[in-house]
């Protein structure tokens, strides 16, 4: 075989069309779901309708006379094996963890609890039998505000107490800063409980076969997963493959070891049958992890030309019932991000972890710089007001300049990159940010019904999640590095291998794209094999926009050893020295003779055949490489945002919105446009629409989606996107992008909101800011003076020295 | 999402269907498009034991002229009440409301009878019927009969159906060139139900409105006509200032729901802004 192959351009930044594409939009996805074995039976969960209470008694046996079913169980029937759902972030050493049994045994602490299961020959027959279940509860008072879930009379979620740990950080003279500012702000934000609504809900199948197990799960984490189930419920490692087959999105959501995917395992080995489990929304609604939940105390200390002086804040963050993968961390990921781009003198930051009796919160888009995110933005808006000075001077004023980079912050982060003028003078004229400001004033001028505001985020965030040892400096129980490997076939076709398991970003696109350049291979001749431990044996999998920063460096650095081994072998084909050749565009040539050349398919057949390589050379052309991250990833950007608000009904029409990102080089511009797409989509869901509501007994209401609010690209405005291109400091000069855009729109969209309603004395608006509320707050302003009022007694002190 | 066990039949006539919906009694249900059925089986919030699927009977499907009158089938989609031509020139208000419901996907399926029979008070096109003073075609075991819109919603999802009757179609008056009409839906998305909506005929003349008609979305357990908005209205000058000062009496009489998109009092107030806007639009002013 003579292989002639062209040399490619540089795939680098190409718009390629997704290698995945083709398989979703015709209907051959292997969800979960779609999974049929022979023999299968069918999981159907019940579960607590009580926030909390005493299980004193759970009668299954009405369920096992009932058509189709195959067994019934309740949590004493697992109490031997089925442990406690893991915590792998205690971040502090008095952490309080308390057990977390995937299946209630003597007491439920949120509505949605698995408190018994039916195992059927078909799901209908699964869910029909729920009814013939018994369970006797003796309620117990719920524990919902987690603002008064510390005062000593409050009843108690766990024996414990309510309170789970406090995490504080400090640097700089905080009490300097603030002792004789010339301004105090402060300011209280509420981070609203978030449903996250993956498009696939979550599935799980669990198949034993001897003692050995295979669980296909629609998961972030194959490979958390499988060290969780041996690490944590005793099953040989060696012995368990977790396959995540395609995963219609997770936002964090499917970043969990979930009871459903335990009590599945457990199941099936007692019935020695394969199970399913698939949930429905509403199961979803009650059950898949929330998301955000916090009370964000900001104060700002400011000079009077807007200097920032320091920062304090204190959150109350909702860790709900238990602490589930990484609950208490979520908070402290945010922790580092509250002075976002600016330079200040001190900073102190607590957060308090508290119970409540609703389902656990833990990582969800963004995962805790979306908060920081969100009152550092919000609170610059109110400083601007307050000092008078235009909101983007103020930013200007206090932000990292470009030259000053790398840049270490005062929460001790290196910010290794970064052009916020760039970015912003881009967005700016984009927005046509002059003429916006020319019109608002003519409409305030005029009292018009409708007003139109303006709102600004000038945000960077920490992904690429994580460098190990920092990890393990915040207590974190794994490391952040990742795994590739690169195999070159016989017939010089490629197979890629990544740890990091994609559920809808693109990698098999993108990774192709980034072996085609390093290998010099054809983009078409690359296969990407993720997702199925067996298949991909080492990884950290997919989340905090870590996939292509930390992911994407392991794959070259594979690519590197690969081209290593090949070069010695086409040496030895050429009869050259090693030292002599050239790799290029896939050739290997000898230096002054480029007629003297082998194409790496040339080697890999030659590697295959093995009839001359070198003394001591194996015949294979495989690498593995594993990356470990020495800093986060630091995309930026600025997001500007225009809302019309109908001061008549509170509608909020969002008229235009900006979105300059810089995401270091791209790789795929079409990937990335659709993660700003879907990512700014995300933030103004939370800004404008959902929110997760539990009623006074501790009901969630929001079980549908006709109840919890998700918008559809009807409601959402078209937005302009553009990119600055600052490299970041790793061999690609990639950055994260898949959280970029929910962490920049949501301040923008509510500054927007606040700047359209300021001239009517409005200072703030509780998100989701819903027409009601946005009505509401016109009407509490109402009558006040437009400018300098305390928005709902929260600002302790204002006004200039 | 999983339903309970249900019988299904699908008739092949309108006879077929009223006996197997006689013969199923009280735990019998019609199931046309699906859209507002299926969620609340898949929900369990509605056990039905026969589904009588009248998907079947084309005769209930599209719009004829009948003199004065069009005649709706019950089973003609939201869609094709959107792209109708009779139902464009004769009752605008009708396809415009139509284009509000839902989303593509639901508008295809759904349709103008069972919206009605659902009786759902946040369902947009029970108010505007009854704006249109439309009559009820329904047929039993015992023959056909017409009950007038404003005695077909009885209460939140209950209408004057008797079991066994199944709503054929709908009658609607021609309105002629000189009303105007806007149906004014206020949602969160566009998806969702209407926190209120405001449906509005007006008839003007030399300046004036000369009658107006304003059915409410949402403003209790039934669709409601705003009579003291059709009082006030009736006689006054077609502008804005006059068709605002009528509309303030929008939600007198009107028991609105409390939900999370909107209390009580929010809602009365919307509904009166809406209809402001709703008389403005209808009146061309």
């Amino acid at each position: 075989m003579t292989a002639t192959v062209d040399a490619p351009t540089a795939e680098l930044g190409k718009a390629r069309l997704r290698k995945e594409d083709a398989k979703l939009l015709t209907g051959q996805t292997n969800w979960t779901d779609n999974i049929k074995l022979t023999g299968m039976l069918h999981l159907a969960f019940l579960r607590s309708p009580y926030a909390h209470a005493k299980i004193t008694r759970v009668d299954v046996s009405g369920a096992l006379g009932q058509p189709g079913v195959i067994a019934a169980f309740s949590g004493a029937d697992f109490a031997a094996e089925q442990g406690s759902l893991p915590c792998a972030w205690p971040v502090t050493p008095d952490i309080v963890i308390p057990p977390h049994p995937p299946m209630a045994v003597d007491e439920v602490r949120y509505v949605g609890e698995a408190v018994a299961v039916v195992v059927a020959r078909d799901r209908y027959a699964a869910a029909d039998a729920l009814a013939s279940i018994d369970v006797d509860y003796e309620p117990l008072p719920p524990v919902l505000d987690i603002r008064t879930a510390l005062d000593p009379g409050s009843p108690k979620v766990h024996e414990a107490g309510n309170k789970s740990y406090e995490w504080v950080f400090a640097n700089g003279d905080v009490d300097a800063a603030f002792s004789d500012a010339p301004v105090v702000l402060e300011r209280t934000y509420r981070q609203q409980r978030l449903i996250p609504c993956a498009m696939e809900p979550r599935a799980v199948v669990a198949q034993w076969v001897g003692d050995e197990v295979t669980l296909w799960s629609a998961t972030q984490i194959p490979h958390v997963l499988r060290f969780a189930l041996s690490a944590f419920f005793g099953i040989p490692e060696q012995n368990v493959r977790v396959i995540a087959p395609d995963v219609g999105g997770g936002f964090g959501s499917k970043l969990q070891v979930t009871a459903e995917e335990v009590l599945a395992v457990l199941i099936g080995r007692k019935i020695g049958k394969p199970v399913k489990w698939a949930e429905t929304r509403t199961e979803g609604n009650l059950t898949v992890h929330h998301g955000r939940d916090q009370w964000q105390q900001i104060k700002i200390a400011a000079e009077a030309d807007g200097r920032i002086r320091g920062l304090s804040v204190d959150l109350l963050a909702d860790m709900g019932a238990y602490l589930m993968l990484v609950t208490p961390g979520v908070p402290l990921l945010g922790a580092f991000m509250f002075p976002a781009i600016y330079k200040m003198d001190a900073y102190s930051f607590k957060c308090t972890g508290v119970f409540s009796t609703k389902m656990p919160t833990d990582a969800y888009r963004g995962a805790g710089r979306p908060e920081a995110t969100f009152a550092i933005e919000r609170i610059m808006d109110e400083l601007a007001a307050e000092l008078g000075i235009e909101p983007l001077e103020l930013r200007e004023r206090n932000w990292i300049k470009h030259e000053e980079f790398p840049y270490t912050t005062i929460c001790g982060l290196t910010y290794d990159s970064g052009n916020y003028e760039a970015a912003t003078a881009k967005a700016r004229e984009l927005f046509d940010y002059d003429g916006l400001r020319a019109e608002q004033r003519l409409r305030n001028e005029r009292g018009d019904k409708v007003r139109l505001g303006i709102g600004i985020s000038t945000f960077t965030e920490m992904c690429g999640l994580a460098p190990s040892r920092v990890l393990g400096s915040l207590s974190y129980g794994a490391g952040g590095w990742e795994h590739a490997a690169i195999r070159m076939l016989p017939t010089g076709k490629v197979e890629v291998v990544t740890g990091s398991s994609a559920h809808g970003q693109g990698h098999e696109t993108a990774w192709s794209q980034i072996v085609a350049d390093q290998l010099g291979v054809p983009f078409e001749d690359i296969r990407v094999l993720h997702g199925d431990t067996q298949v991909s044996p080492k990884g950290m999998d997919t989340y905090g926009s870590r996939s292509l920063a930390v992911g994407g460096l392991a794959l070259v650095s594979a690519c590197d050893k690969v081209v290593a081994k090949a070069k010695i072998i086409a040496a030895a084909m050429l009869e050259a020295s090693a030292d002599d050749l050239e790799f290029s565009a896939g050739r290997f040539s000898v230096r002054g003779d480029p007629e003297a050349s082998k194409t790496i398919q040339e080697v890999a057949l030659a590697t295959f055949a093995a009839h001359a390589l070198p003394e001591g050379v194996e015949p294979s052309l495989d690498s593995d490489a594993t990356y470990d991250p020495d800093n986060f990833s630091f995309p930026h950007g600025t997001h500007l945002c225009a809302t019309e608000v109908d001061t008549e009904t509170g509608f909020v029409h969002i008229r235009s919105y900006v979105a300059v990102d810089d995401v270091g080089v791209v790789v795929n511009p079409l990937i990335v446009e659709g993660q700003v797409h879907g990512g700014i989509a995300q933030g103004i869901a939370q800004a404008l629409y959902e929110e997760g509501v539990y009623d006074e007994a501790g009901n969630l209401v929001t079980t549908t989606l006709a109840d919890y609010l998700v918008p559809s690209a009807a409601d959402l405005p078209s937005y302009r996107t553009e990119r600055t291109t600052t490299p970041a400091s790793n061999r690609l000069g990639v950055k994260g992008v898949g959280e970029a855009g929910t962490i920049a729109s949501t301040p923008a969209v509510v500054n927007a909101i606040v700047d359209a309603l300021r001239p009517l004395g409005v200072q703030d608006v509780t998100m989701p800011c819903t027409p009601e509320r946005v009505w509401r707050a016109i009407q509490a302003a109402h009558g006040q003076p437009a400018q300098g009022q305390p928005a709902q007694g929260s600002e302790q002190s204002g006004g200039m020295a | 999402m999983i339903p309970a066990k249900f019988d299904y039949v699908r008739p092949s006539s309108v006879g077929d269907a009223v006996s197997a919906l006689a013969g199923g009694g009280e735990d019998a249900k019609v199931i046309a498009g699906g859209q507002s059925l299926l969620p609340l089986l898949r929900l369990r919030l509605a056990y039905p034991e026969l589904l009588v699927d009248i998907g079947g009977l084309d005769e209930l499907c599209g719009v004829t002229d009948d003199g004065d009158h069009l005649l709706i089938g019950a089973r003609t989609t939201h869609y094709q009440l959107v792209h109708d031509p009779l139902i464009t020139e004769h009752c605008g208000l009708l396809a415009q409301a139509a284009g509000t419901v839902a989303d593509p996907a639901v508008r295809h399926r759904g349709t103008l009878g069972g919206s009605i029979a659902h009786a759902d008070p946040a369902g947009d096109l029970p108010a505007v019927v009854l704006a249109l003073d439309a009559t009820m075609i329904a047929t039993g075991p015992a023959g056909g009969r017409e009950i007038p819109a404003g005695e077909f919603f009885v209460d939140y999802l209950t209408t004057a159906l008797a079991p066994g009757e199944i709503l054929t179609g709908i009658r609607v008056p021609k309105l002629g060139a000189d009303w105007g009409y806007r149906y004014e839906k206020f949602h969160r998305t566009a998806q969702a139900w209407a926190i209120v909506g405001v449906a509005a005929l007006v008839r003007r003349s030399d300046g004036h409105v000369a009658e107006a008609r304003v059915g409410l979305t949402n403003m209790g357990s039934v669709p409601i006509r705003a009579a003291a908005v059709e009082t006030a209205a009736a006689g006054a000058q077609a502008s804005p200032e006059a068709l605002r000062e009528a509309a303030a009496g929008a939600d007198e009489g009107t028991q609105p729901p409390a939900d999370l998109h909107g209390a009580p009092d929010y809602r009365r107030h919307l509904a009166r802004v809406l209809t402001g806007r709703a008389l403005e639009a209808a009146a061309g002013v």
